[in-house]
């Protein structure tokens, strides 16, 4: 690929302690991933598709520091970011935004948007005075179609679609360069998963973002990505462009999945 | 059609009332379900899919809070208006309803088998060895070790064995009617062909007729015969299911099947409902 590498992933390994085993217990532990590799390139998107269980998710949380990494490298700019703690990835921390699945659970329903959208600001750009970070909001909330009025809102006051808006502006306030997207559409409608899918990717042509987009819907990985990595069992069985994958697949795995979705 | 519909559905209209503010949540729906006939409704959340499901057998609040209109006939037999008693007999006996969510389904704390029992208690007082019938039932819907299922408690389960473990409880009281809501949506794709073949195949057997609540036209296709699209609180579309999808008439449905990205029809950019809702008006003013 000649676009250059963002980030590049090297045999990572999840293993949680099995439930129930004791701290001397020598059980086999819990493979959630189990040596993956590949790279994100600059500004291109990235899907990631398994079943529930296949370590999808732990995957892209292991990215963002929100899951243990076990063993296996996370290189940004030629730095291994996967055994950092967390204070020395702090700065990393502002390159990599998440955007999650439910747009109910994942913002505070106490918090007004501007909170929100502010607390990021607060953190990774503590030079902003008030009316900075208001302006700030206020250009984001823009940029995801919303109105700027709407800031002093609260989130129940907002659709699952908005609410997943407010989400992907909340991931962009502190200008990453990385988003990990876990499953951003599939609690949404058809109709609203279509104009979120489409401000995905004007936001990419726009900013020049990445994303790894783990979703189930083989399909909307189809359309919005630019290499597709199918996983099961913690490994990835597969992986290549989306005609490769979705157009010759090589791996029963993917075939079952493929065979799997209802066609018309 | 010369059939006699099982159940016939005419003017069916459900409204909330709340602080003296009443707000209409489906109108006018109106539909025939003929014996083992599979018909999907479609829509949005929001549109009044569910809802007008739920009404047929007031699965609802009581009236003053929610009132429901029209006439849902089951064997000629009116539905609406009788009381909680008479309704009691007619839910799970002869229209059983399985939801999107299996996990919630269920009582946490009971067994899977306890909970199926109940509902042969209930609906079944003829049957002396309801053990058997449990065991039958989820042997019915490709459990393999229905015993082992049976006494397990539904956290013990899979997402996809809770959902056979739901179709067996409906089935337990051998219904007419199966309401099937959004039942694949929290499952994986490989397991939500599991349970659309499952689905095929007891209407096959048993000439079970099902309405299937979805908003995945690929399941449409694939399933149904006929089909109603509705859009708050209306049913904007019905018909076949080769006429509605293979020439949508109501811009609604154009702009719900066009927004959908499809396996190997790669698009730069998926069409909206707003789009076509747009194309339409210009075409019309």
């Amino acid at each position: 690929m000649s676009t250059p590498t963002l980030i590049e992933i090297q045999d990572l390994k999840v293993h949680y302690p099995r439930p129930g085993a004791g701290w001397f217990s020598k059980a086999d532990p819990v493979r959630a991933v189990d040596g993956v590799s590949f790279v994100v390139p600059r500004g291109k998107t990235v899907g990631l598709v398994g079943e529930s269980g296949s370590g999808k998710t732990t995957t892209g949380r292991a990215i963002v520091k929100l899951a243990p990494v076990t063993a296996g490298k996370i290189i940004w700019e030629g730095v291994d970011i996967g055994q950092m703690d967390n204070r020395t990835f702090l700065p990393w921390r502002k390159k990599v935004q998440m955007v999650f699945q439910d747009p109910y659970g994942s913002l505070n329903p106490r918090a007004d948007i501007l909170g929100i959208l502010s607390e990021p600001l607060e953190i990774h750009f503590p030079k902003l005075n008030r009316s900075d970070r208001e302006a700030r909001c206020a250009e984001l909330l823009k940029k995801v179609g919303l109105k700027p009025e709407q800031m002093r809102r609260h989130p129940h006051e907002f659709s699952g679609g908005q609410r997943q808006r407010i989400g992907i502006a909340r991931a962009l306030a502190v200008q990453p360069e990385l988003i990990v997207c876990d499953e951003p559409v599939s609690a949404l409608d058809v109709s609203v998963q279509a104009s979120v899918v489409n401000l995905l990717q004007d936001l990419q042509d726009e900013l020049g973002v990445a994303y790894l987009f783990i979703a189930h819907d083989l399909a909307v990985v189809e359309h919005i990505s630019h290499h597709v990595l199918v996983m099961e069992k913690g490994v990835v069985v597969e992986q290549g462009t989306p005609d490769q994958i979705l157009g010759s697949p090589q791996h029963p795995y993917t075939r079952t999945l493929l065979d799997a979705v209802p066609k018309f | 059609m010369a059939e006699q519909p099982l159940l016939r559905v005419r003017n069916l209209g459900v409204s909330f009332r709340s602080g003296g503010v009443e707000s209409m949540a489906s109108s006018g729906v109106t539909y025939d379900l003929s014996p083992g006939e599979i018909l999907a409704v479609v829509g949005e959340s929001g549109s009044g899919k569910s809802v007008s499901a739920l009404a047929l057998t007031r699965l609802l609040p009581p009236e003053p809070a929610c009132m429901i209109t029209g006439s849902v006939q089951l064997q000629g037999r009116e539905l609406v208006g009788l009381s909680e008693t008479e309704l009691t007999k007619v839910r799970g006996k002869q229209i059983a309803y399985i939801f999107q969510e299996p996990g919630t389904s269920m009582n946490p704390v009971y067994t899977v088998g306890f909970q199926i029992a109940e509902a042969v208690k209930a609906h079944r007082p003829e049957i002396s060895n309801v053990q058997s019938t449990v065991e039958e039932s989820l042997d019915a819907v490709g459990i393999r070790e229905p015993a082992r299922a049976a006494a397990s408690y539904p956290h013990e389960l899979s997402g996809g064995m809770l959902q056979r473990a739901m179709i067996a409880m409906a089935l337990a009281c051998d219904p007419k009617v199966l309401v099937a809501d959004e039942p694949t949506t929290a499952l994986d794709v490989t397991i939500q062909k599991q349970i659309m073949e499952l689905l095929a195949r007891l209407r096959k057997e048993r000439g079970m007729s099902i309405l299937l609540i979805t908003h995945n036209f690929g399941i449409v296709a694939n399933m149904a015969d006929n089909v109603f699209v509705m859009n708050q609180g209306r049913v904007v579309e019905q018909g076949s299911v080769k006429a509605v999808m293979g020439s949508p008439q109501h811009p609604y449905t154009r702009g719900l099947i066009g927004c959908i990205p499809r396996l190997g029809q790669r698009r730069r950019r998926l069409s909206t409902l707003e789009d076509a809702l747009r194309e339409s008006e210009t075409q019309s003013g």
